[in-house]
């Protein structure tokens, strides 16, 4: 734990670098990835069930953060009084990411709509925010993202005076950090909704012997799992787990790598049941035994089916965190700062996180939680096991050999 | 020239009413079809920007890449003329019955070939993705002792997707060319000798061939350009020209090699459906309006 008293310009300086590349991803995870996971899991074990320092002992409160919030992060929420809200609010995001009942509540409370628009990947919702006019309000983007989202001011510097429950110091900024564009900054374009991981989940009915690697993944589709796989219809995490599996970094770039990965896929793909990022379904009725898997999909698969099992591979894949932000030009943009601040206070988040699945960011929030969510190794694995993850890097989102790649790969026999 | 004076300006003025009449629909075509169409062709000779989208070049590259795509392109092209061919033989049974036999209860069997366009297309669609994964026909079937069929995701359940959503596009050309199909004709072929077999391929069969044909064509365009079936039911593994369109347009971002892509599909279809037609003209559509 030594490496918890990093500072965190000191780590986002070094974030910042594996995101240009300039240091590989063993060297940042050796020095932060550990003390992230760390972080979090002494923030989470039952034994620490109050918001004690533990997840929050390297964070000074980030300069932009509203000064001292006077709300008492266990009430309720209010909505802000005489500002006209609207009735609808147009939310793009992820499948199986939100509680009905959440939303069901902010109408209750505002009388605003959250429409959903569900979205497969990052790529898909940056093409249709780069032609403009979405009409989009409130976006879920990835860690990733925020380089591009940010330089073209396509999500809005966050007005944090319109999200009082929003409080940076309960926050471990080493997570927040890919908020701040540019890198370093003060300016804060979001702020987590959970981070995750993109591991794999196993019906364990149908598959007795054990998978735990993407390189036992992409080889035994091709062999007595033919036809019961799914991958994802994403660039980042379908190449990357595939790159995973051949022993390279997650987020290569590197020509000769990326043929072998596109190779592998191409081997792969009549052997898959299908290419989607919706796969609850596949896996619920049984048509697919074993699927890539985001942490919050596992959850909720592993509570309804308990023979599907969540599995981290052993020789890496993604850690990722999500974020809320504001589309810039937001038609109902004060709907969307409200319901920003309703997924800040923490008896919300802890709510929606029981339903959802993935591990929250914010210690109150955190606090809040029930034995059975901090206890479920699903969202709160063992450290040990995040070690070899690595985050997408920037410079993913836009790399053109990578998106050409998947888009040769599906379109191949 | 004085004299012809007034005729020249009444002519003047129906052009005028013309030009006047024929406005929108000349403004439609022009600023929907026409000018999309003119963009399309730029921006196929165009490179991709860094971040995605469209940057001004002028090459040919992306056409040059369109063989990497010819997966794509041969899978649309035998789905669209299976699926069509398909179409006719299911359909063309039941527009003779609806034509020829079905009397009193003709309307209300209209009426129920038209009722499941009551419901969205995409629900519609989704309901097969239940009826043929693993717990619908699948279960049945192994119920039945027919052992483990897998039918969701795989061309066979994009075919079948096919055939059901554009039957009736393929029916009620079909049951117009029959239904005006004068019945002593058929009589006449059968006081002169022929059989069955003979009249309906010598009688029939010719004077319906216009019904055939628009039925044919009605079918076999949409389905070159269908994007939603094979994505529901081809689980991203049946790959039409149009899910990869929306990859390069939505995923990849690469708008002048998809533009590329589809003026490839336009230029495709444009040539399927010539030789079509030319194959009809010479089946004896002629033959047909020459009757009537």
């Amino acid at each position: 734990m030594k490496r918890e008293t990093m500072d965190r310009d000191e780590f986002q300086k070094l974030y910042h670098d594996f995101q240009r590349g300039r240091i590989s991803r063993r060297q940042l995870i050796q020095v932060a990835g550990l003390g992230v996971a760390s972080a979090i899991i002494a923030a989470c074990a039952p034994t620490a069930a109050s918001p004690t320092p533990g997840a929050t002992a390297t964070t000074k409160p980030t300069e932009g953060a509203t000064a001292a919030p006077t709300i008492d992060p266990t009430a309720d929420w209010t909505p802000p009084a005489g500002v006209a809200l609207g009735d609808t609010l147009i939310m793009t995001t992820w499948p199986n990411y939100h509680d009905p009942k959440t939303l069901d509540r902010f109408k209750e409370l505002t009388g605003v709509t959250v429409q959903l628009n569900i979205k497969g990947s990052n790529e898909e919702m940056l093409a249709e925010l780069l032609v403009g006019g979405t009409g989009w309000d409130v976006l879920v983007p990835t860690n990733y993202t925020f380089e591009t989202y940010g330089s073209k001011s396509i999500v809005e510097k966050l007005d944090l005076t319109k999200i009082p429950r929003f409080d940076a110091a309960r926050y471990d900024a080493r997570l927040l950090s890919p908020a701040f564009y540019p890198a370093g900054s003060t300016n804060q374009y979001g702020f987590n909704k959970d981070w995750g991981t993109t591991g794999f989940t196993v019906n364990t009915k149908h598959v007795t012997t054990p998978v735990t690697t993407w390189k036992e993944f992409f080889d035994r589709t091709q062999a007595d799992l033919s036809g019961k796989v799914m991958i994802h219809d994403y660039q980042l995490t379908s190449i990357g787990s595939a790159l995973v599996a051949l022993g390279y970094s997650f987020n290569s770039v590197a020509e000769a790598e990326l043929a072998k990965a596109e190779e592998l896929l191409i081997a792969v793909k009549p052997h898959l049941f299908a290419i989607t990022s919706d796969y609850q379904p596949g896996m619920r009725s049984g048509d697919a035994w074993m699927t890539m898997t985001w942490t919050n999909d596992g959850v909720q698969l592993h509570r309804d089916i308990p023979e599907i099992e969540y599995v981290i591979a052993a020789d890496g894949g993604e850690i990722w965190s999500d974020f809320f932000a504001v589309v810039t030009g937001a038609p109902h943009r004060e709907a969307a700062y409200a319901f920003l601040d309703f997924m800040a206070t923490p008896k919300v988040m802890a709510q929606d996180a029981i339903f959802h699945g993935s591990p929250i960011l914010d210690s109150a929030g955190i606090a809040l939680l029930p034995a059975s969510s901090t206890g479920n190794k699903i969202s709160y694995p063992d450290a040990a096991s995040l070690t070899k993850l690595e985050f997408g890097t920037a410079e993913l989102l836009t790399n053109q050999a990578r998106a050409d790649l998947w888009a040769r790969v599906k379109s191949s026999s | 020239m004085t004299v012809r004076e007034p005729r020249a300006g009444g002519r003047g003025r129906s052009r005028a009413v013309t030009a006047l009449l024929l406005a929108p629909t000349s403004a439609w075509y022009l600023l929907l079809l026409v000018v999309p169409l003119i963009i399309l062709l730029i921006f196929s000779l165009g490179a991709r920007a860094p971040e995605g989208g469209y940057a001004p070049a002028l090459q040919l590259d992306n056409y040059l890449e369109l063989p990497t795509r010819a997966t794509a392109f041969i899978n649309t092209l035998w789905m669209a003329g299976g699926g069509t061919l398909l179409c006719l033989l299911v359909g063309y049974p039941l527009a003779y019955y609806l034509a020829t036999r079905a009397g009193s209860k003709r309307t209300l069997l209209l009426v129920l070939v038209i009722v499941p366009f009551w419901t969205s297309f995409l629900i519609r669609t989704y309901a097969w993705m239940t009826i043929l994964g693993n717990t619908g026909i699948p279960a049945i079937l192994a119920g039945l002792g027919f052992g483990h069929v897998s039918l969701i995701n795989t061309p066979a359940a994009v075919m079948i997707g096919i055939v059901y959503n554009y039957l009736p596009l393929m029916v009620f050309p079909l049951y117009v060319s029959l239904e005006r199909l004068d019945k002593r004709l058929l009589e006449a072929s059968k006081d002169l000798g022929a059989g069955r077999i003979a009249t309906f391929r010598q009688v029939t069969l010719p004077l319906s061939a216009a019904g055939v044909l628009s039925g044919a064509i009605l079918v076999f365009i949409p389905i070159m350009g269908e994007y939603v079936i094979p994505a529901l039911l081809g689980g991203g593994k049946v790959f039409f020209v149009g899910n990869a369109l929306v990859d390069l347009f939505l995923q990849s971002r690469n708008w002048p090699f998809g533009s590329a892509a589809a003026i490839g599909l336009i230029l495709v279809i444009l040539v399927a459906v010539t030789l079509y037609l030319r194959v009809g003209s010479r089946a004896g559509v002629q033959r047909e309006v020459s009757i009537l």
